[in-house]
């Protein structure tokens, strides 16, 4: 059986050892980039740049123990639920569920091959790890309200993170989410959104404009804060603290890069499903810093 | 109604299978503390008032949001609960089709969805309150068991047999009145169809509010010499395979009668399923290819045929062609 809940698990208040986790969440972040983008060029599909941009936030939640998980025991009732919403970003995501010990690393190896367990969209009944089926926009956020809801109802102290893109808050079925959230005061679920501008076609704002993002979740109820969604310190922090505020749903407004880490992808509306060659892995991975032999042990074939 | 139904019915009572749902569904409740509700504004019309007096803190109004509605039913499954999502059935269904197909068939949460006003129930309000189209969009998502009662008892047996069972479900629930159709003593099984009368000559099959008509056109046609087996069709999915096919080897056809489109419900599933295995004469009755005009329920059915006697002359009209 799972001990109790601990808490706090990914803050310490030694500095040296907050720099030590910081450096080693920033490689591991590299890694799971990497990752997904040899997943993308192994099935010649795939969203790197989501991949690209959300990975710090996955590794800051995953690898710190700031989401309390258990792989030996995935549906362990009182799990942390954590709701990829942005389930295109699969590469990133099954990434960081190998690494964090869901399944073995070679499944990342098959992905989106005939039969595989990791479908293009992750499948809750095909993968440990996984809490529900997205793919479809708009769908995490009502199921993370259901599930705070849940929490609230049954009297557990778990909570509920929910990652959004931000093109995503395009579809409507947030905003009614949203508004259930504040209303049932589920101060339990916490909002993230990667915010990096860019959607499958151009950049949100000449797409559909979605700013002011910030004020707009305040306006519907939620205590709000806008990160560097790529510092892990500053998502470190804030994490630890929430929620922001007794009584209100958090929305953390993480403002990241698209294709971040990698200077031909970052920011460029084209790299939303691009797929690297063979020769651009290897000048992702300089870019990145991780080593050939790094390389080798990522489960997916060069 | 007309003059021949009137005489067959001996002013039996009638009842809001509503009401069948609501207690149960307290009961229930009262029983296990993972039931809980979930709708969207419609407190009085699937009757849950009782329900969020006695158990507020398992009760959830998320407005008027359909799509969030089912998505927080799949979170609550999730979390533990055992969700009853409940909402007029043509809101329920239409508005939410992608979150049903995904968040509910896909992912296969242990969520019920309680379609409530369905067919043609609210008759005066126009097509965009007739849920027509609900048996042809929910029978064809896999892993979404479909039950379609007829009388109270059937409700209080799919509600009871509902949180048994695990997956997520499709309960359609009619407003209309409608009067015993079973024994005491009938038995219910998901994916059995209850024989309500034996006969020899042709099949009526029915559910919902089709299937105390189905009973009266087998009581016409008994007079006109024909026997007639009534099937209760409420297991719509998975179907008694059994059931159809035997009626199909051993009458000379089957008749369905269904308060929803012709295409693709009760009639589609039971002509797949013969045109594969056993092809047999049919006439499919249901609302052809159109949206229903405006009126009460049972003006409607009555436009359309769905009574006693269209259900009997269909039937006459099946054996003769075979004559």
């Amino acid at each position: 059986m799972q001990s109790q809940r601990s808490t706090d698990l990914g803050a310490t208040d030694n500095p040296s050892d907050l720099k030590l986790l910081v450096e080693s969440l920033r490689h591991r972040s590299n890694v799971i980039r990497l990752s997904a983008m040899m997943m993308t060029n192994h099935s010649s599909l795939g969203h790197t740049g989501g991949d690209l941009s959300s990975s710090d936030i996955l590794t800051t939640l995953y690898m710190s123990g700031l989401l309390e998980v258990d792989p030996v025991n995935p549906a362990w009732p009182q799990r942390d639920r954590f709701i990829m919403s942005k389930g295109h970003c699969s590469g990133a995501f099954y990434s960081t569920l190998a690494a964090r010990g869901f399944f073995p690393r070679e499944m990342l190896g098959t992905f989106m091959d005939p039969l595989s367990k990791l479908n293009g969209h992750p499948d809750r009944n095909k993968l440990p790890g996984v809490e529900a089926n997205t793919g479809p926009l708009g769908h995490g956020l009502p199921i993370g309200v259901g599930c705070a809801l849940a929490a609230r109802m049954r009297g557990e102290s778990w909570r509920t993170f929910v990652l959004t893109g931000d093109g995503e808050l395009q579809e409507g079925s947030n905003w009614e989410a949203a508004m259930t959230a504040q209303h049932y005061g589920l101060d339990n679920l916490i909002v993230i959104v990667d915010r990096n501008r860019i959607q499958q076609g151009d950049f949100t704002e000449n797409t559909i404009r979605m700013d002011p993002l910030p004020a707009r979740w305040e306006a519907f109820g939620f205590a709000v804060k806008e990160i560097d969604g790529h510092d892990h310190e500053a998502l470190l922090e804030v994490l630890s603290k929430v929620p922001l505020q007794p009584g209100k749903p958090t929305c953390l407004i993480a403002n990241t890069v698209k294709g971040k880490g990698v200077s031909f992808a970052e920011n460029k509306p084209a790299w939303h499903h691009g797929v690297p060659t063979k020769d651009q892995l290897v000048q992702a991975a300089q870019e990145l810093g991780v080593s050939p032999e790094e390389m080798e042990g990522m489960g997916v074939a060069r | 109604m007309n003059t021949t139904d009137t005489a067959i019915a001996e002013k039996p009572k009638l009842f809001d299978c509503r009401d069948a749902y609501a207690q149960t569904l307290e009961a229930m409740a009262a029983e296990d503390p993972r039931v809980c509700v979930v709708v969207n504004d419609s407190v009085s019309s699937t009757k849950m008032k009782s329900f969020q007096t006695r158990f507020p803190e398992r009760f959830v109004n998320v407005g008027i949001a359909e799509q969030n509605m089912v998505g927080v039913g799949a979170g609550l499954a999730n979390g533990g609960m055992t969700p009853y999502v409940c909402g007029a059935s043509c809101f329920l269904t239409a508005r939410a089709m992608e979150q049903v197909k995904v968040d509910l068939g896909y992912s296969k949460w242990n969520v019920k969805l309680c379609g409530m006003s369905s067919g043609m129930a609210y008759g005066e309000l126009g097509p965009t309150h007739h849920s027509i189209e609900d048996l042809a969009w929910t029978r064809i998502i896999p892993n979404l068991t479909v039950i379609v009662p007829a009388d109270p008892a059937e409700t209080a047996w799919a509600m009871r047999y509902s949180l048994q069972y695990e997956g997520p479900m499709f309960l359609r629930m009619s407003r209309m009145p409608v009067r015993e159709v079973h024994g005491a003593d009938q038995q219910f099984a998901l994916g059995k169809a209850p024989v309500l009368r034996q006969g020899n000559d042709v099949t009526l099959m029915a559910n919902g509010v089709m299937v105390s008509r189905a009973l009266d056109a087998a009581k016409l046609l008994e007079a006109e010499g024909v026997s007639a087996r009534v099937l209760n069709m409420s297991s719509m999915k998975p179907m008694d395979a059994e059931a159809v096919l035997d009626a199909a080897r051993t009458t000379r056809g089957i008749v369905t009668a269904e308060e929803a489109l012709a295409a693709g419900g009760l009639g589609g599933a039971v002509a797949e399923l013969l045109a594969l295995h056993h092809p047999a004469p049919m006439r499919i009755l249901g609302v052809p290819d159109v949206f229903a005009p405006t009126g009460s329920a049972e003006f409607l059915l009555e436009h359309f045929g769905l009574t006693a006697q269209g259900i009997r002359a269909a039937a006459l009209d099946l054996l003769g062609a075979k004559r």
